[in-house]
C-alpha cells in the first residue's frame, strides 16, 4: 500500500484534503458540544485569518515561524533523524540575533546587520545541536532524549544570561535592550502598503523562509550531500556499505537541522520583538515537527502546512476573541485534533482510497 | 485580496461583526499565565467580578496564549469602543505602548508596569515591602532559625520579593538562615505544584520550619508540604490562610483586584486619570491577612511588629530595597 500506488494528486492533494476535512469535522462536533454554532466558527476563523489584510499578515508572521521550525525537522527527517530539540535551538539561536543586533544597530542600516543576523541565529542553533547529534553519531545516545533534554538546559542557559547579564537594567522582564534600527527588519506593511498588512508583524524574514526552502530543496535533491542524508534516512545499513560515513551525516544533518530552527528567531527577534526576550519560541520548535509531518518533509508541502497552521493560530486568536465561550484551551484542541489527523491518523484513510483508485488505474494499464 | 472578494467577504461576515452592538463595556486582557491560575490573574477576574456585580454591566475578556497576541487583543477590543482597556502584567506593556497613541479616546491601565502615555493609568506594586512583612513575621515565628522561600520562575519581579523576605527576616533575627529556591526557568514553573512540594520538602528536611511561597500555581504544593510536615507556609497574592487552617501563617496580598476595580470604577463615573499609581502597604495595595484561620499564629509580639513595621515603611523610615531600580539585593 505505498504511495506509489496513487496518483500524485490524490497522494498529495486528496488525502491531506480529507484528513483536515476529518479533523474540521470532529472539532465542529466540540462545538456543537459547548453550545455555540461551528459554521459560524469556522466563518471566523476562516475570516480571520485570511479575510482581511491585517489577518493574513498575522498568518503569514506565525507561518514564517513554522517554516523554519518546520523545515529544520523536516531535513533530520530526511536522514532518519527525529530533532525535537528545534525549542532550545531556536531559543539559542535568538542569542545569536541579539549579539548581531546589539552591536551593530547603533552603526549601519539593517541590511548590513541581517547577513550577521542570519548567520549567528544559524550558528548557534547549530552549535545547540552539535552535542547531541555528536552523541548520537559516536554513542548512539539518541537524539530524540538528547535534543529534548537540551531544551530544558537551552531554558535555562537564556534564563541565566537574560537575568544575570543581558537583562536592561530597571526592566521588570527579563529582556535586553529594544534594538534602534539597524537592529530591525522592515516589515512587510512597509515595502508593500498596498496589501494593507496594517499592524502585523509580518516581515522581511517571510522572504528568507521562502529562500531557506528553496535551498533546502536544492540540498535534499540536488546534491551528493544530500544524495547521502537520503540514502542514511532510506537505510543506514545500506548507506553505510555504500562507503557513506556514517558520523558525518549525522552531525551534518543536524548541524543544517539545527541552524535551520535558531533562523526562527530572526523572525521573532529581529523581525517583531527588537529585544531578545525569555521564551519567546512558546512551542513553535514542538509545532513544527507536526508542520514537517503533515508536509511530508517536503519544502512546498511545508509552506502550505506552515500556513494552515498559521491560520489556525491566528484564525484561533480571533475565534476566542469572537466567541468568549471558545476558550484559547478550546483552540488548542482544535489544533490537536488537526495535527491528530494529519500526522498521528495520516493513513486512516488511505487503504479505502487505493481501493477507490485501483480498478480504474488497473483499467489504464490494461488499456495501455 | 481583490475588491469582489472584499466585498464577498464583508457581505458574508457582515452578521458577524455587527453583533457586539453594546458599546463602552469595559475590557480586560489576561495574560498568558491564564484567567484561573489561583494567583495574579485570579486576583485581577476577582475585581471584574466585584465591579459585575456591583454595576450590572459586563466586561468583555480575552487571555493571551502568546504575548505576540498583546497588540492584537488590546487594539480589538479599543476598536470595538470597549472602554477602559486593562491589561494584566508587565508583558504586555510594548504592546500597550504601541495601542494606546492610536485610540487617544480609549482609556487604558496596566498592572505591574509603568507606560507612559496621556491615556494610560499604570499600576505598580511594591512587593517587596509585603515581602519584608512576611520575611519579619517568618523569622519571629521559626523555632529552628531557618526560614524557607520557594520561588516560581526565576524573574525579576520574583527575585525582589526574595529581596524583601530577607531583609525582613534579617530586620528582626540577624543570624537566621533563609533557604531559597526557585521552581524553574520557563512559565511552567509557576503551574508545578508537585516540584513545588518537593522543594519545600527537601527545605523542610535542610530544618525550615516557615515556608513562604512566590510561585503562582506551584506554590499549592508548597503550602500542602508545609501543612502536611506540621510547619507553617506563608501565602501570596491572594488570601490562602483558609486552604490550610492553623498551618499558613499568613498571606501577603497584592491587590491586583482594587487596581482593576478601580481602573474600572473611575472610568464609569468619569474621574478616570492617567498617570502612575504605586501601591505599597501605605495605601492599601499590598497588605498581610489576620484572620480567624491564623488568629492562633500570629502572636501578639508579632502583631505589634509587624504593625510597627508597617506604619514605619509606610512613613519611609524603612525602605526596603528594590532590585529591579536599586540593583543586586544587598543580602
Amino acid at each position: 500500500m505505498s504511495a506509489g500506488q496513487l496518483p500524485r494528486w490524490v497522494d498529495l492533494g486528496l488525502i491531506p484534503f480529507l484528513n483536515l476535512a476529518a479533523a474540521f469535522l470532529v472539532s465542529g462536533l466540540v462545538v456543537v458540544l459547548i453550545g455555540e454554532n461551528p459554521l459560524e466558527a469556522v466563518k471566523i476563523l476562516v475570516w480571520g485569518s485570511l479575510g482581511y489584510g491585517e489577518g493574513i499578515g498575522f498568518t503569514l508572521f506565525y507561518a514564517t515561524n513554522f517554516i523554519f521550525t518546520g523545515l529544520a525537522v523536516a531535513v533530520a527527517f530526511q536522514a532518519g533523524l527525529f530533532n525535537i530539540g528545534g525549542e532550545g535551538q531556536a531559543y539559542v539561536g535568538g542569542l545569536g540575533v541579539a549579539f548581531a543586533c546589539l552591536a551593530l544597530d547603533h552603526y549601519v542600516p539593517w541590511y548590513v546587520t541581517l547577513p550577521f543576523a542570519i548567520l549567528g541565529s544559524a550558528l548557534m542553533g547549530a552549535a545547540w545541536a552539535f552535542i547531541p547529534a555528536w552523541l548520537q553519531a559516536t554513542r548512539g545516545s539518541h537524539v530524540v532524549i538528547t535534543t529534548i533534554m537540551f531544551n530544558f538546559i537551552a531554558a535555562s542557559f537564556m534564563g541565566y544570561l537574560l537575568i544575570n547579564v543581558m537583562k536592561k537594567p530597571g526592566s521588570m522582564q527579563s529582556e535586553t535592550r529594544t534594538f534602534e534600527d539597524g537592529g530591525r527588519l522592515p516589515f512587510l506593511n512597509d515595502i508593500f502598503p498596498s496589501f494593507g498588512f496594517g499592524y502585523a508583524p509580518v516581515n522581511l524574514s517571510f522572504f528568507v523562509a521562502l529562500a531557506a526552502c528553496v535551498l533546502v530543496w536544492l540540498l535534499i535533491w540536488r546534491t551528493k550531500l544530500g544524495y547521502e542524508i537520503r540514502a542514511f534516512g532510506q537505510n543506514a545499513t545500506a548507506a553505510v556499505y555504500a562507503g557513506m560515513p556514517p558520523v558525518r551525516i549525522i552531525v551534518v544533518t543536524m548541524l543544517i537541522s539545527g541552524g535551520l530552527a535558531g533562523m526562527m528567531a530572526i523572525n521573532e527577534i529581529m523581525g517583531s520583538q527588537h529585544r531578545l526576550l525569555s521564551d519567546f519560541v512558546t512551542g513553535y520548535g514542538f509545532v513544527g515537527i507536526a508542520v514537517a509531518l503533515m508536509g511530508r518533509a517536503h519544502p512546498v508541502g511545508i509552506v502550505f502546512a506552515a500556513i494552515l497552521f498559521g491560520m489556525l493560530y491566528q484564525g484561533g486568536a480571533e475565534l476566542s476573541f469572537e466567541m468568549p465561550s471558545i476558550t484559547r484551551d478550546m483552540i488548542i484542541v482544535i489544533q490537536a485534533l488537526v495535527i491528530l489527523f494529519a500526522g498521528a491518523l495520516e493513513h486512516m484513510f488511505r487503504p479505502t482510497i487505493v481501493r477507490l483508485f485501483t480498478p480504474s488505474r488497473a483499467l489504464e494499464t490494461k488499456e495501455a | 485580496m481583490n475588491r469582489f472578494s472584499k466585498i464577498v467577504f464583508s457581505a458574508v461576515f457582515a452578521t458577524v461583526l455587527a453583533a457586539p452592538a453594546v458599546m463602552a463595556d469595559p475590557a480586560i486582557v489576561y495574560s498568558v499565565g491564564g484567567k484561573f491560575d489561583g494567583s495574579f490573574n485570579e486576583s485581577a477576574y476577582s475585581g471584574v467580578k466585584r465591579f459585575e456585580e456591583a454595576t450590572d454591566k459586563t466586561v468583555r475578556e480575552f487571555t493571551l496564549e502568546r504575548d505576540a497576541q498583546s497588540l492584537q487583543a488590546l487594539r480589538n477590543f479599543a476598536s470595538r469602543g470597549n472602554t477602559p482597556v486593562v491589561a494584566i502584567g508587565f508583558n504586555q506593556a510594548n504592546a500597550l505602548g504601541q495601542a494606546a497613541p492610536e485610540f487617544p479616546e480609549t482609556d487604558f491601565a496596566i498592572i505591574d508596569m509603568v507606560v507612559d502615555k496621556p491615556n494610560v493609568r499604570s499600576y505598580v506594586f511594591k512587593e517587596q515591602e509585603g515581602a519584608y512583612i512576611a520575611g519579619l513575621l517568618a523569622a519571629m515565628a521559626s523555632k529552628s532559625g531557618t526560614i524557607g522561600f520557594v520561588g516560581g520562575m526565576d524573574i525579576p519581579i520574583i527575585q525582589r520579593f526574595l529581596c524583601g523576605y530577607k531583609l525582613g527576616a534579617l530586620s528582626v533575627n540577624p543570624d537566621i538562615e533563609i533557604l531559597s529556591n526557585m521552581t524553574g526557568d520557563t512559565p511552567a514553573a509557576f503551574a508545578d505544584p508537585v516540584r513545588g512540594g518537593e522543594i519545600a520538602t527537601s527545605q523542610i528536611k535542610r530544618g525550615a520550619d516557615v515556608i513562604i511561597q512566590a510561585a503562582g500555581g506551584t506554590g499549592l504544593g508548597v503550602l500542602q508540604a508545609a501543612a502536611d510536615a506540621g510547619i507553617l507556609g506563608i501565602g501570596t497574592d491572594s488570601n490562602q490562610n483558609g486552604l490550610h487552617p492553623g498551618k499558613v501563617l499568613t498571606s501577603i496580598r497584592k491587590r491586583v483586584d482594587n487596581a482593576v476595580y478601580d481602573s474600572f470604577q473611575s472610568a464609569q463615573n468619569g474621574s478616570f486619570e492617567p498617570g502612575i499609581q504605586v501601591l505599597g502597604l501605605a495605601d492599601g495595595g499590598m497588605d498581610w491577612v489576620l484572620d480567624a484561620n491564623n488568629k492562633m499564629l500570629v502572636t501578639e509580639d508579632m502583631k505589634t511588629a509587624a504593625d510597627a513595621a508597617v506604619s514605619r515603611i509606610s512613613d519611609g523610615t524603612i525602605k526596603v530595597h528594590d532590585v529591579i531600580t536599586e540593583g543586586a539585593c544587598p543580602v
